[in-house]
């Protein structure tokens, strides 16, 4: 019995891009291992912090929406607490509310993908776009 | 003048208050899932002291309060909305 779960979190400021995307692998194949499915990932790049957490103001966050067995949670917990590039973590169960409105989201942000590279003629032009797009999430 | 008599006559007309009544926005928007992940919404129903607002100032419905609530938890914890703080907004 696999059910929807999302989880988002914090990375710390000092990684590399290249850290940070060897971390979040990291967590994605925790979860591809033990059987799950990814659904819908996304990056919300480096964010100011409402509140210092572990004497640092900014974090990289990331979001990432999954279909997985319950125990399954357990071990990618630990792997969260475990990870020291880690500053925090959430996951929720998401319901059939919960489910619906993150598919809307989820069109909502295709659709605004989509957009954004029929804008940009040349595909130089999307890639750049793009990142910056990320930097600013 | 006999017909003025018998009416109260005021210097200044009297401000009668008109009470708007509170509604719940879920329930009137049809929005059935509250998201921890969009701070400035939740905004809404915090304090100038990032304290959540009560049912009795905002109108929300018991349900939705209860659920509004526990986003907001959520978004305090990942550092989306501060514990404490002054001047919110």
């Amino acid at each position: 019995m696999l059910n929807n779960y999302e989880a988002v979190f914090i990375m710390t400021p000092v990684l590399s891009e290249q850290q940070t995307k060897e971390t979040v692998d990291k967590m994605k194949s925790v979860l591809t291992d033990g059987g799950a499915e990814i659904v819908h990932e996304e990056n919300w790049g480096l964010k100011k912090l409402a509140y210092p957490v572990q004497h640092k103001n900014t974090g990289y966050y990331y979001l990432l929406q999954f279909k997985a067995d319950p125990a399954l949670i357990l071990k990618f917990e630990v792997a969260m607490k475990r990870d020291e590039k880690v500053l925090r973590w959430l996951t929720v169960s998401l319901d059939k509310h919960a489910l619906e409105y993150a598919e809307r989201r989820i069109a909502k942000r295709n659709g605004q993908q989509a957009a954004a590279q029929e804008a940009a003629a040349e595909p130089a032009q999307e890639t750049a776009v793009e990142t910056v797009e990320n930097k600013e999430d | 003048m006999a017909e003025q008599q018998g009416e109260i006559r005021f210097l200044t007309p009297p401000t009668v208050e008109v009470k708007q009544k509170k509604y719940c926005r879920f329930k009137k928007n049809g929005i059935k899932y509250i998201d921890y992940k969009d701070p400035e919404f939740l905004k809404k129903f915090l304090n100038e002291q990032g304290k959540i607002l009560p049912r009795r100032i905002t109108g929300t419905s018991l349900k939705f309060q209860r659920k509004l609530s526990v986003a907001i938890k959520r978004a305090r914890h990942l550092a989306l909305l501060p514990y404490v703080t002054d001047l919110l907004k």
